[in-house]
């Protein structure tokens, strides 16, 4: 059996009074491409969000290859606000910064593209290297450190190859078409030197086409990569089709979780993508 | 080939820059205004420079220059002033023992160190502004955009606040101000003369700041100035990155503060205020934010603009009997906003954009002006 690379325990996140996650527990196994589905507002996002850093979550825990990279409960006066199913029983409070987490092995992309996009494709790969850099700023800006800069330049270089974008190396992010600009995203993710991927709708805006193309693309990284992939989808053949395991997300509950043809079946999805059939 | 010619070009200009300013040196006298413009634009450029790093590559808008510039004013003024010019300057409240003190034992050190003082000076006022910018930086650079700037002026105008009070005054001479403030020192042993010292100093930090923006470092600026949230997501501790950024622009403007100060032989905490910041703001604008080429170039243009070439504005004008109306004093600061406006309106993102200065570009816009006269004749 593959070892779990992520798990969240609990995961409660709480807006105000609102409830956006509740009671989130997933586990990710290593090497597998495992799906967060579910109908607009559901949670999806506020759920990448916690497990990357960008929110501290309200309850639960977060746990990355073996390492607590975030753990919080209710306190002060979200404790007389808490709304959440679970109640927490140990008082252990841990916080992350995104940067942070993303040194230790986990890279996303965004939902609506994020590139740096005054910057050439090749500087926005180069920059993602950056995170991993041992210099200093003086020794790196007097040059002392040319063996790492040459690595950091080659291994951008070989990435953009691998990943087909190599010809456009010195254009300007913004000027890439837009599914170009969506690789890019994830080739730049790739570029942190990640081993767990996380993909915040890789397929928004793609034709039946392009979505294809794409699910092959997510393949191929994951072997050559050797990548666990987490994403969130709102395209359903791309989840069928690649997802060893999928769970499902409507207002903050998981309502199942399962192979792609459990879930498909279930009634309880069925419901929340449909709606209530009436009498 | 190109690159080959660029270089040529480069050392070329590089070295007429240098015996240019030699003549300039032998002959002071009779070109006393082109000096002056040149100082204060090269000084200017420095702080325009640092200002750029902080606001064009970093994208965090501070609007604190004028502080850190004084604190590097004040600190430079403080210890190069001479022992015997002591008593003068603080002829109203007399000056701190401590401050004394440690000049008698400057003025009894060895010539060699004597001699390289002033840049020892120089370099303890911009730590100064550099540590102060780091503590500072832990409680600013919490906020964004906006808010950052009114943040940073009024973080500047508590400093020059400080340095006025008479609680000070021992120190920094209260509202008097310093004054016999020793101008630029020699380089060299006499071989550079003093003319030349501020282009050097003003030369050596534009070349570090250029090495950083293009170093891994400076590429993490960027792209914090693209997206900060996406610049977290791939790994960068941003308060790290901008408080180096921070720390670094105001180290570099406090040496520019240092040059002013020895540039205008006294000081007051009243050439530090908000006006200042705005001065070295608009001629990041002209330039171009994110370019420092165009930083150096508006530095001088708008330097020179302002205190040289708009100057007959300020005469009256006579045709024969009839005085054209308005040509008086304080016109000439008419005529330089009309002309910013236009400027601005011309050039939208400044003269140079978010690009750097290349000699393919500027040979290239020679050939194409050639060119389309040659189609017209």
């Amino acid at each position: 059996m593959n070892n779990i690379l992520l798990k969240t325990e609990h995961i409660t996140m709480q807006f105000g009074g609102v409830v956006a996650v509740d009671d989130l527990n997933i586990e990710i196994p290593e090497g597998r491409i495992t799906a967060l589905i579910g109908p607009n507002g559901a949670g999806k996002t506020t759920a990448f969000n916690v497990i990357t850093g960008g929110y501290q979550p309200t309850n639960g825990k977060v746990t990355f290859d073996g390492q607590v990279i975030g753990e919080n409960y209710p306190r002060s006066k979200m404790k007389k606000i808490y709304n959440g199913t679970y109640r927490t029983l140990n008082e252990h409070q841990v916080i992350n910064t995104p940067d942070k987490i993303t040194r230790l092995g986990m890279a996303r992309t965004f939902q609506n593209i994020r590139l740096f996009k005054d910057l050439t494709v090749f500087e926005n790969v180069l920059i993602a290297k950056h995170c991993h850099i041992k210099a200093g700023m003086l020794r790196s800006a007097f040059r002392l450190n040319k063996a790492e800069e040459l690595m950091m330049n080659q291994e951008a270089d070989k990435l953009l190859h691998t990943i087909d974008l190599h010809m456009h190396r010195d254009e300007k992010a913004s000027s890439l078409p837009y599914g170009k600009q969506r690789k890019l995203e994830i080739a730049r993710a790739l570029a942190t030197g990640p081993k767990l991927l996380l993909l915040d709708e890789p397929a928004a805006g793609m034709n039946p086409k392009e979505t294809e193309e794409l699910a092959l693309f997510i393949q191929e990284i994951k072997e050559s990569f050797s990548l666990t992939i987490f994403l969130i989808e709102h395209h359903m053949d791309l989840v069928m089709n690649i997802s060893d395991k999928i769970y499902v997300l409507d207002y903050g509950k998981t309502i199942a979780q399962g192979s792609a043809n459990e879930v498909q079946n279930d009634p309880a999805v069925i419901m929340a993508y449909l709606g209530v059939e009436e009498e | 080939m190109n690159s080959k010619r660029n270089t040529l070009l480069t050392t070329i200009s590089f070295v007429l820059a240098i015996v240019f300013l030699y003549w300039l040196s032998a002959n002071r006298l009779q070109h006393g205004m082109l000096v002056s413009v040149l100082q204060k634009g090269v000084i200017f450029a420095l702080v325009a420079v640092s200002m750029n790093l902080l606001n064009g590559f970093t994208g965090l808008f501070s609007l604190g220059q004028a502080g850190f510039m004084s604190i590097g004013a004040y600190t430079t003024a403080i210890l190069i002033i001479p022992v015997k010019s002591l008593d003068g300057v603080y002829y109203m409240n007399g000056v701190h023992p401590f401050i004394r003190a440690m000049k008698m034992l400057i003025a009894d050190s060895p010539a060699f160190i004597q001699s390289v003082f002033p840049f020892i000076a120089l370099l303890l006022g911009g730590l100064l502004a550099a540590g102060i910018a780091a503590i500072v930086g832990v409680a600013v650079l919490r906020l964004k955009s906006d808010y950052l700037a009114i943040a940073t002026l009024g973080l500047s105008e508590i400093v020059r606040a400080i340095f006025s009070s008479p609680n000070f005054d021992q120190i920094t001479n209260g509202s008097y101000g310093l004054n016999k403030i020793p101008n630029f020192p020699e380089m060299a042993w006499g071989l550079i003369p003093s003319l030349l010292t501020p282009f050097i100093v003003v030369g050596v930090c534009i070349a570090f700041i250029l090495l950083l923006i293009n170093s891994s470092y400076g590429r993490a600026f960027k792209a914090i100035r693209e997206d900060e949230i996406a610049a977290e997501a791939m790994g960068i501790n941003l308060f790290k990155h901008k408080s180096m950024s921070f720390v670094v622009s105001s180290f570099f403007s406090a040496i520019a503060g240092g040059l002013l100060a020895m540039y205008m032989r006294s000081i007051e905490a009243k050439t530090f205020s908000i006006p200042l910041t705005y001065d070295i703001l608009l001629i990041v604008v002209i330039g171009g934010i994110g370019s420092v080429s165009g930083s150096i170039i508006s530095a001088f243009l708008v330097t020179a603009a302002k205190e040289w070439w708009l100057r007959f504005f300020d005469q009256p004008l006579f045709f024969g009997d009839w005085q054209v109306p308005l040509f008086r004093t304080g016109f000439r600061m008419v005529i330089f906003s009309i002309l910013l406006m236009v400027v601005v309106l011309v050039y939208r993102k400044g003269l140079m954009g978010s690009n750097e200065f290349s000699w393919d570009r500027l040979l290239g816009r020679f050939k194409r002006t050639g060119k389309s006269e040659g189609g017209r004749a």
